[in-house]
C-alpha cells in the first residue's frame, strides 16, 4: 500500500461519512484522522481492505467526535440510519468535494490548502511543509476554510472555472520541498478529469503533462534554469508528451475552446519541434492571439510578443512588446532576449541587468544576471 | 500565496508620527504595547497567515573571512551604522493589498499616550520559486 493509493482514497471515504450524514467540517477532520492513524499503522500492520479500514476508522473517529450531551441524540439518528459500509460512492461525491474546496468564497491560498487536504489526502503537516508556514498556520487556515463553506450544500454542482484555476495554481508553485505539488497536481486533475468530462479539464491535464515532461531538462544538476530553446529535448519525458497531445486533441475536437487547451496547444507545439529551430512559431503565435482572446492576462501578452519576435523577427517581436507596458513583470526580460536576437547585444546587456534587479524569483535572477554577464564579457567587446 | 518580509528599524527609517522612545513610556503604555505585538500575531496565526516573527538584540558584529587557516576578522559594532533592523514579521498572505493592510495594522501598535506610534515598517517581497509553466 503506496502513500498515494491511500491518499487517493480518502476523497470518496469523506464523501461516505457526508453522505451519511457527518457535516463535511467534522467528516473531514474524522479522515484526517484516520489518515495519520494508517499511516502511523499500516506499514507494520496492513489491512486486507484498505479502503473499509479507512472508512471504519474515519467513522469511528466521528462518532467519537460527536460524543457529548449535546450531539448524542443526533448520533443515535446516525447509527440507527447508517448504511451498510464500504458501498461504492459515486464518482460524483468526489467531484462535489473539488467544487466545494475551490468554492469562490474562499481566498486562492485557502481553497489550495484545502484542496490538497480534503481531495488530496496530505497531511496539513505535508501542505505547511510545500508551501513553508507552520504547520499550526495551515491548520488554522484549513479551519477556516471549512468553516467558510460550512453551509454550502454538497449536492450541487460547483463552478468548474475555479476547481480548475486551483488545481493549476498547485501545478505552477512546483517543487520546492518534499512534497512533488507538481505531481500530487497532475493526479488530482486526472481525478477530477474522469469525474467532469469538460474539455478544459483535459485541457488544463494536458498542459500539466506537457509541462511535466520537459522537468528534468529544465534545470542543471546546480539547479540553474535551462531556457526552452536551450534544453536537450532527448531528455523530455516522451510517454507524458503522448499521453498530453493525445488528451489535448479529444478535448479540441469537441470545439468548446478555452485558455486550458490553448495554452497546452502552445506547449504542445513545442513539444513537436525535434529541435528548437524547427519549432511552428507562426502556429504558436496564432494561439497566442486566441489566447489573448481568452485571457489577457500580462503574462499571456509578452510571451504572446516573444513568440512574434520568434515567428516575424525581433523588430516585429519589439513591436508587440512597444503596445504592453513597461512596467509589467518580465518586460525588460522579454526586451533585453528581443534585443539580443535584433544584435543591439549592449542593450540587451544593460536590459538583462535591470530584468534580474526586477526578478520575482532567485532562479530566473541567476538566470538573468548570467545572460548579462555573457554579453558584457564577450569575446573582441 | 506570497510571503512578505515586515521589517522594523531601530534607525533608518524616517521618523514616526508618535515619535516618543520606548524607554520613556510608562510601564502600563508598555504592556500596552507588548499585548497588541502579541495578539497581533495570535491573529494572523488563526488566519493562517503567519509564518515567523523574531526581534533582534539591538548590538551586532561584523565578521568577515580572511584568508586560510587565520580566524575570522571581527568589527563593530558601529555605532554610526544609519540602518539598524529591530526585528522582523513574515507573512504568508493571498495579494499585496492584504499584505499593505497587515502592516499598517502592526503600525498602528500603541506608544506613548497609548496612541497609534504610526511608525514607518519596510515591506519586503520574498523571491519565489520559478513557475513550472514557463511558456
Amino acid at each position: 500500500m503506496d502513500e498515494a493509493r491511500l491518499r487517493g482514497l480518502t476523497p470518496s471515504v469523506l464523501a461516505i461519512l457526508v453522505r451519511r450524514g457527518a457535516d463535511f467540517a467534522a467528516a473531514e477532520d474524522a479522515v484526517q484522522d484516520a489518515l495519520l492513524e494508517a499511516l502511523r499503522v499500516w506499514p507494520t500492520d496492513p489491512p486486507r481492505d484498505a479502503k473499509g479500514w479507512l472508512l471504519t476508522v474515519a467513522w469511528r473517529r466521528f462518532l467519537d467526535a460527536a460524543r457529548s450531551e449535546t450531539a448524542r441524540r443526533r448520533r443515535e439518528e446516525l447509527l440507527q440510519g447508517e448504511p451498510a459500509p464500504g458501498r461504492a460512492p459515486a464518482m460524483d461525491d468526489t467531484l462535489h468535494l473539488y467544487f466545494l474546496c475551490a468554492h469562490p468564497a474562499l481566498s486562492p491560498s485557502s481553497a489550495v490548502a484545502l484542496t490538497l487536504r480534503a481531495v488530496g489526502g496530505l497531511t496539513t503537516r505535508q501542505i505547511a511543509r510545500a508551501y513553508l508556514v507552520p504547520e499550526a498556520t495551515m491548520a488554522q487556515r484549513i479551519s477556516r476554510a471549512k468553516r467558510t463553506v460550512a453551509g454550502v450544500r454538497l449536492d450541487r454542482p460547483g463552478d468548474a472555472a475555479t476547481v480548475l484555476r486551483v488545481l493549476y495554481l498547485v501545478f505552477n508553485e512546483g517543487y520546492s520541498g518534499e512534497l512533488d505539488l507538481a505531481a500530487e497536481a497532475i493526479r488530482l486533475t486526472r481525478r477530477l478529469h474522469v469525474a467532469l468530462d469538460h474539455p478544459e479539464s483535459a485541457g488544463l491535464l494536458a498542459l500539466m503533462l506537457l509541462h511535466h515532461a520537459r522537468r528534468s531538462a529544465r534545470t542543471t544538476p546546480e539547479g540553474a534554469l535551462v531556457p526552452l530553446a536551450e534544453q536537450d529535448r532527448r531528455r523530455w519525458d516522451t510517454g507524458a508528451i503522448a499521453e498530453g497531445i493525445a488528451i489535448l486533441r479529444a478535448a479540441l475536437a469537441r470545439d468548446r475552446l478555452g485558455e486550458y487547451q490553448a495554452q497546452a496547444a502552445i506547449a504542445a507545439l513545442h513539444a513537436d519541434a525535434p529541435r528548437a529551430e524547427e519549432t511552428d512559431w507562426v502556429q504558436i503565435v496564432e494561439w497566442y492571439d486566441e489566447l489573448v482572446r481568452l485571457n489577457r492576462s500580462p503574462v499571456v501578452r509578452l510571451n504572446r510578443a516573444v513568440a512574434v519576435g520568434e515567428a516575424d523577427g525581433p523588430g516585429a517581436g519589439l513591436v508587440a512588446l512597444a503596445e504592453l507596458e513597461e512596467s509589467l513583470p518580465r518586460h525588460s526580460a522579454v526586451a533585453a532576449h528581443l534585443h539580443e536576437r535584433a544584435g543591439d547585444l549592449d542593450t540587451a546587456a544593460r536590459l538583462y541587468a535591470e530584468a534580474a534587479r526586477k526578478a520575482t524569483n532567485l532562479a530566473e535572477r541567476e538566470h538573468l544576471t548570467r545572460r548579462a554577464a555573457r554579453l558584457r564579457h564577450r569575446p573582441g567587446s | 500565496m506570497a510571503k512578505y518580509l515586515l521589517l522594523k528599524h531601530y534607525r533608518g527609517a524616517p521618523a514616526a508620527v508618535n515619535d516618543v522612545p520606548m524607554d520613556q513610556w510608562t510601564s502600563q503604555e508598555i504592556s500596552a504595547h507588548v499585548r497588541y505585538m502579541r495578539n497581533f500575531a495570535d491573529r494572523l496565526e488563526e488566519t493562517g497567515e503567519f509564518v515567523d516573527s523574531q526581534a533582534l538584540a539591538p548590538e551586532g558584529t561584523f565578521v568577515r573571512y580572511d584568508g586560510e587557516g587565520r580566524p575570522p576578522v571581527t568589527d563593530g559594532p558601529f555605532a554610526e551604522t544609519k540602518d539598524l533592523i529591530a526585528g522582523w514579521m513574515v507573512i504568508d498572505v493571498d495579494t499585496r493589498e492584504r499584505a499593505l493592510e497587515l502592516t499598517a495594522e502592526l503600525s498602528a501598535a500603541p506608544g506613548a499616550g497609548g496612541q497609534p506610534i504610526h511608525e514607518w515598517l519596510e515591506l519586503r517581497p520574498f523571491l519565489t520559486q520559478p513557475p513550472t509553466i514557463e511558456d
